[in-house]
């Protein structure tokens, strides 16, 4: 199969198609999670046909047990295989957090190198309807962990190039997904193998007057909000697609060039990734900027159920956060 | 091997120059957590250690019981279990003092041992954690059809932490090859079993997952290699995973230094009176198996090995600096930014 040909997929189409791919590619890939083999094919039918094609051996259900899912994949990985573990909501990935953090991103380093550990935990964010504990975005715990890689992809294309990376990847890295989007933004991806280097931003509009940094699923807010704006400024966007390894470099490119900027994400505002990345730029660009970088992130507060109470950057406040930035006077010219 | 050191001329037992391994193992051992306390107690070794004192017959049987190509995951009380799997005293104490002629080039430490070659796969220093990844470690090898059995060595404090109980489930559930041995030495940390579990009978607990489950006196070092013989064999050939309880005593403190006064005398007393290596030595020589003068080679041989790796240790260089940054991925270009 070649890239040329290519289908209109959803998300959870490319998600299927990639692991189709990797399952596929090499009898080292293997996959454990809860309710993924047929005939359900997992919660969000992602693994849908999988472990009919494959064999329940290389397509596991398991009971409901996220310690021993990724513990269990963390030991495969360690045992030559190359597991892709699925812990449906990200909420879940407390329950496995000392086989991710204690285990998972530190073997390689405890062992002086002796030990690898390809392994990839899917999860996803950005559930609507079932309150605080199954839609937090938590990539920031994992960026602050080293060992881990972080991707979270914003469209079908980028969603199986990465996995495919991140599957033939040989360190762990945490897959995030979002619920929301399952269904909601499909586009044309090749049906045949192709990879998304991890660690490259994409461009995807150019601009003159901001640059909005972005991932996951905030980047079709920002697009939303650029395009609302279109006749009162020129909005470049960046949608990262990788938080570790993260491009600063097409960031600090874009910033030079608009000399504003803000990121915006789905996580928690306060201690956020994007504390991270405005500080990085800052230090690269502190007197080229014209106003300090900003942020907007989700409130410091749980998630909450009703729709009144939303925490997360809407198409409304984004386009508040992009005017007030870019009619700030510029700290440079006050000088 | 009974208490009075007689062992039942019909019951299988290793050959002689596995007993004399078994021996030197037990002794070495001890040796090895008795000088290290004492470079710790003259501050020359900062390192967490944790006593085998009271499982190092347990220790020996594994190794006898185990084949090269099985694998095992331990825990942080993992000197016996490391030697157990051929892996030298030298390398193991250069580890403990940070050196790079240890095991992980210095960077993991005492809680840290691995050995890929002779399948210490990796050891952990958080309480039960080893169990989920063996059942990962079990599929691996059911998936490549191989004819190897995974062994976990835990305490059993383990026993106690949720993930042990759904890694059971597993391994019962897939008919995975593993071995789970709970090295059961009566303590908790500073807790004893009876007053952490309504049902201190963990082999009993364990049963009711659906796979072979028994209780093993921990000081026969006979004994217990018979159980795990058997229960590595059956893991090798297909028959499912088997949990061990072997019972044995702590005979230290939880870790090298700490306060061990709250123990029960007269318990401390009777468990002394198990300690495996004189036991060991007792039967070796009054069953004829080995000669007085074969076993005081060993005992001297054990010396010059133990002085040899503390040696070793001492003058192998620190880590570079420039190591910190190494071996935190599998390629460090870019990361985390670039």
């Amino acid at each position: 199969m070649s890239e040329e040909q290519t289908e209109k997929m959803t998300i959870v189409a490319a998600l299927n198609s990639a692991l189709d791919v990797a399952l596929g590619l090499d009898e080292r890939v293997i996959m454990m999670g809860e309710d993924i083999a047929d005939p359900i094919g997992g919660v969000m039918k992602a693994t849908k046909g999988l472990s009919t094609k494959y064999g329940e051996d290389r397509v596991r259900a398991t009971p409901i047990v996220e310690q021993t899912i990724v513990g269990s994949a963390v030991g495969a990985a360690m045992g030559g295989y190359r597991p892709v573990a699925e812990i449906m909501f990200m909420d879940f990935l407390c329950q496995a957090m000392d086989q991710i953090i204690n285990h998972a991103a530190k073997s390689r380093f405890m062992s002086g190198g002796h030990t690898t550990v390809p392994l990839v935990v899917r999860a996803m964010v950005g559930s609507s309807n079932f309150g605080a504990q199954h839609s937090q975005a938590l990539e920031a715990w994992f960026m602050h962990t080293p060992g881990l890689k972080v991707v979270m992809p914003s469209n079908p294309y980028d969603t199986k190039g990465l996995l495919l990376s991140s599957i033939f990847d040989d360190d762990p890295v945490i897959f995030i997904e979002n619920m929301a989007m399952s269904y909601s933004v499909p586009g044309m991806v090749p049906t045949g193998d192709y990879r998304i280097p991890l660690g490259e931003a994409a461009v995807l509009q150019e601009g003159e007057d901001v640059t909005v940094i972005t991932y996951g699923a905030e980047v079709h807010t920002v697009m939303a909000a650029a395009e609302s704006l279109v006749d009162e400024m020129s909005v470049e966007v960046i949608d990262l697609r990788t938080l570790v390894p993260l491009d600063l470099t097409t960031c600090l490119e874009s910033v030079t060039k608009t000399r504003r900027a803000i990121v915006v994400h789905g996580s928690t505002q306060f201690c956020g990734p994007g504390a991270e990345i405005a500080t990085l730029i800052t230090d690269e660009l502190f007197g080229a900027l014209d106003v300090p970088v900003a942020r907007l992130g989700g409130t410091y507060t749980p998630i909450a159920f009703a729709k009144e109470l939303e925490s997360l950057p809407t198409e409304d406040k984004v386009v508040a956060a992009l005017r007030e930035l870019v009619e700030r006077p510029s700290v440079a010219r006050q000088r | 091997m009974q208490e009075n050191g007689e062992t039942q001329a019909t019951e299988a037992i290793p050959s002689r120059e596995e007993l004399e391994w078994m021996y030197s193992i037990m002794l070495l051992a001890k040796a090895g957590d008795e000088r290290a306390a004492a470079e710790a107690r003259e501050g020359r070794l900062q390192a967490a250690l944790y006593p085998v004192r009271g499982l190092e017959g347990v220790c020996a049987a594994l190794g006898v019981a185990m084949q090269a190509n099985d694998q095992m995951i331990s825990s942080y009380r993992n000197l016996g279990d490391a030697l157990s799997r051929g892996i030298p005293l030298r390398t193991i104490i250069a580890e403990a003092y940070g050196r790079l002629g240890g095991t992980s080039k210095g960077k993991g430490g005492t809680m840290h041992l691995t050995d890929n070659e002779r399948g210490l796969v990796t050891t952990t220093g958080v309480v039960g954690s080893g169990l989920p990844m063996a059942v990962g470690l079990g599929l691996a090898a059911q998936l490549d059809g191989a004819d190897r059995a995974i062994v976990v060595t835990f305490g059993d404090g383990s026993t106690s932490i949720g993930s042990a109980h759904e890694a059971f489930n597993l391994a019962a559930l897939w008919n995975l090859p593993v071995v789970f041995v709970c090295q059961n030495n009566q303590w908790g940390e500073h807790t004893p079993l009876s007053s952490y579990a309504a049902n201190p009978n963990l082999a009993e607990r364990v049963a009711s997952y659906g796979m072979a489950s028994e209780q093993v006196d921990g000081f026969d070092p006979m004994a217990t290699w018979r159980t795990l013989d058997r229960a590595l064999a059956k893991a090798r050939s297909g028959g499912g995973p088997s949990f061990v309880e072997c019972l044995t005593y702590r005979l230290t403190g939880h870790s090298g230094l700490s306060d061990y006064s709250y123990v029960p005398e007269a318990e401390l007393a009777a468990a002394l009176e198990r300690d495996p290596a004189p036991n060991m030595r007792r039967w070796l020589e009054s069953s004829g198996l080995v000669d007085a003068g074969r076993l005081a080679e060993i005992e001297a041989e054990v010396e010059a090995t133990a002085d040899e790796a503390f040696a070793f240790a001492q003058e192998s260089p620190p880590p570079h600096p420039d190591e910190l940054t190494d071996d935190v991925y599998a390629s460090g270009e870019g990361i985390p930014f670039r």
